[in-house]
């Protein structure tokens, strides 16, 4: 499953709302595409796809980051070939 | 076959006995008399195609059409991807609905051989029921008095809202709690244990058993071409008697009301589709109860509620209490639904009371839709945000410290 | 001669190994209360505390492996991770194999915590709290010049602050998440979704 095209697929970062607790740290690690809502939780700042959010290229390593260092493992990105440099 | 069939010409009825021809607590012996035999696995290879031609939509509440799971459901068999199982649903946490127990009560083998026909058509010898009280008894009961009904496993739904959400009865089946979890991608993929899960609410069970013995033709006979067949409606709030009423697909609001012994004239609004559904004001009244005919007023028939405000209630109140309902309902598992929810009703218990304004709401609807495990907070947005449409000049007055309900 | 250099950096790497498991156990601590430091975002503070988590690895590999080859310590192979078998002062010696061993375990559940699970990490990695007062007994016992006046004194000052960051740890406002005001608000009891086995 998944696509095998570099250019095709847009990457994905899934957030298990039952795991995270608002923590924040993902938050801190891609300003440019989620905030902090008044109970601490990440907010999307599209508003179309709030569970599911797209990735440029530009910020692949950034959540990357983000899905490794949540402490609730709450972050999963996708499509997986996305994760292979 | 002794099946009611509607006027093929001239005006169309509102109310066709199909799923509740055979009678109430209609037993083997009757059912089998009204409908006639089904031979399960005769029909398995040629239901998928019945299905897309029928144009069955799911009676659950999603409204998906019911041939592209099933088709799904066998694709991921095809791709060994597990076994499939096949479930009932006929949790109906929903408290203004009752139209699944009154199948479960009354046509039982009906959804028992949807169940079966459906298994039999993706290849699935796992079948669940899954249902509350007392529907799962009478169910239980109906199934002891057939030999194709015994691998069939049951089990009861908990009462609360959510309880029938997808993932959460997979859940419930998995691991005895009922409460949703994250999900990427189908159940039809990987459901139950991993393996391809195809679910359907029970009505949606019971006309697939219809359609496998008359096939999609005479589903169409009934309903418009764009909303066929019929489906059944719960009635409640303020008409003379709480019923369940089996409506063709299409069918204006006004003349399912008028069925059920209301004068659509003295109603304030209507809440179409229950507490995750839209306010339709009596303005807007005849329009159709069908996908189609409610887009327009960004609501969709759901699992067939119809609750009725007449002109001595408030609506503020009468969402203030939903919402109330709807924040104590949350699983408390997904931040936003768990705090969101209960900010929500306080802001419309502000309104409802005169000391708040709209704002609040409207931003916190837009803080919890989409953010959450399950749509339990999207539907309670939608529902607020239908609410400030219907009952805009009521806020306006209750600001004033007025309310717009009269007395008679 | 060559024992007495195997000596002096066994030592050496001792101490600063004891040193670096204090700063990780407190950074350790920091990181679960999901709260940042002074130019510290959070997400930092948890690579800080892995990171020297993994420099403490380091010296301690570094303290065990010179100490096997300084024959005045009588340190075989077994004693690395076998407790309280060894030559020379067998119940110091030991505690040390012992906050290797749970050492090795409170790092491995971190390194793989994606793969294990948050629940099966947060049952191993909360062996840190005895991993630490073993390292510290054993460095103070088992030490050269371990009951000196200089390093009882850091010694007091490290356990000083671990008492000061576990108290901080059980206490009612720890998490930052917890402590929100929007968070604070009394919440109704949830529905009981637990099913009943039917009879």
């Amino acid at each position: 499953m998944g696509q095998n095209t570099t250019a095709g697929a847009p990457a994905r970062l899934h957030i298990d709302w039952t795991r995270c607790d608002g923590r924040g740290l993902c938050i801190e690690l891609l300003p440019e595409l989620l905030e902090r809502d008044e109970w601490g939780y990440p907010a999307a700042r599209s508003r179309s796809a709030r569970s599911d959010i797209p990735i440029p290229p530009e910020l692949i390593g950034a959540a990357r980051d983000a899905t490794a260092l949540c402490p609730l493992l709450a972050l999963t990105l996708s499509p997986a070939e996305e994760l292979t440099p | 076959m002794t099946l009611e069939m509607p006027a093929p010409t001239g005006a169309r009825p509102v109310t066709v006995a199909r799923l509740l021809a055979a009678g109430p607590e209609a037993d083997l012996a009757r059912h089998l008399a009204c409908f006639g035999e089904l031979n399960t696995t005769d029909r398995a290879a040629g239901l998928a195609t019945q299905l897309e031609a029928s144009g069955l939509t799911g009676r659950g509440g999603a409204g998906f059409a019911a041939w592209r799971k099933l088709a799904a459901t066998a694709e991921s068999r095809r791709a060994l991807a597990g076994r499939p199982v096949v479930i009932a649903n006929g949790a109906e946490g929903e408290p203004l609905s009752n139209k699944d127990l009154i199948l479960l009560t009354h046509a039982p083998h009906l959804v028992l051989d949807g169940l079966l026909a459906t298994a039999a058509a993706v290849r699935a010898t796992t079948m669940y029921v899954y249902a509350s009280q007392p529907g799962l008894s009478h169910i239980r009961a109906a199934a002891a008095t057939r030999p194709d009904a015994a691998r069939i496993r049951f089990l009861e739904a908990p009462e609360a809202f959510i309880t029938g959400q997808a993932t959460a009865v997979v859940n419930a089946i998995e691991n005895g709690l009922a409460v949703p979890r994250d999900h990427t991608g189908h159940l039809t993929e990987r459901g139950l244990k991993k393996r391809p899960t195809l679910l359907h609410n029970v009505e949606t069970l019971a006309h697939i058993a219809l359609i496998a013995r008359y096939g999609a033709e005479w589903f169409r006979a009934a309903g418009t071409p764009d909303d066929p067949g019929t489906r059944l409606v719960t009635l409640s709030g303020d008409v003379p008697q709480p019923q369940v009423l089996e409506v063709a697909g299409g069918a204006p609001l006004t003349d399912i009301l008028r069925a059920a012994g209301t004068d659509p004239a003295r109603l304030r609004a209507v809440l179409v589709g229950g507490y995750h559904g839209t306010w339709v004001t009596q303005d807007q009244l005849d329009a159709p109860l069908s996908p189609a005919g409610l887009a327009n007023l960004g609501g969709h028939p759901g699992a067939g509620i119809l609750h009725a405000l007449d002109r001595t209630r408030c609506g503020i109140t009468a969402t203030a209490d939903i919402l109330d309902y709807l924040a104590g309902q949350s699983a408390r598992q997904c931040g936003p639904c768990r705090f969101g929810l209960p900010a929500l009703a306080e802001a419309w218990r502000g309104m409802a009371s005169g000391s708040g304004q709209h704002t609040p709401a409207i931003r916190l609807a837009d803080s919890v839709d989409g953010r959450g495990a399950c749509a339990h907070p999207d539907g309670t947005a939608r529902l607020s945000r239908s609410a400030l449409r219907a009952f805009a000049d009521d806020i306006r007055q209750h600001a004033h410290g007025n309310c717009l309900r009269t007395s008679r | 001669m060559f024992d007495d250099a195997m000596w002096a950096f066994g030592r050496a790497s001792g101490i600063i190994a004891m040193l670096l498991l204090t700063v990780s156990v407190l950074l350790g601590i920091v990181t679960r209360s999901g709260r940042p430091l002074p130019g510290l975002p959070r997400f930092s503070v948890s690579v800080v505390h892995r990171n020297v988590s993994l420099m403490s690895a380091v010296f301690l590999v570094l303290h065990i492996s010179t100490l096997l080859l300084d024959s005045y310590a009588k340190l075989n192979l077994t004693d690395i991770l076998v407790p309280f078998l060894g030559a020379d002062k067998p119940l110091w010696l030991g505690l040390g194999t012992v906050a290797f061993d749970l050492f090795l375990a409170v790092a491995v559940t971190g390194l793989l915590h994606h793969r294990i699970g948050t629940r099966a990490f947060r049952a191993v990695h909360w062996l840190a709290y005895a991993m630490w007062p073993f390292a510290l007994l054993h460095g103070v016992f088992d030490g050269t010049g371990g009951t000196s006046a200089w390093f009882l004194l850091g010694a007091g000052t490290a356990l000083a602050a671990v008492i000061a960051a576990v108290i901080w740890r059980i206490s009612a406002g720890f998490m930052e998440t917890a402590s929100l005001p929007s968070r604070r608000r009394a919440e109704a009891p949830a529905p009981d979704f637990q099913l009943r086995r039917t009879s």
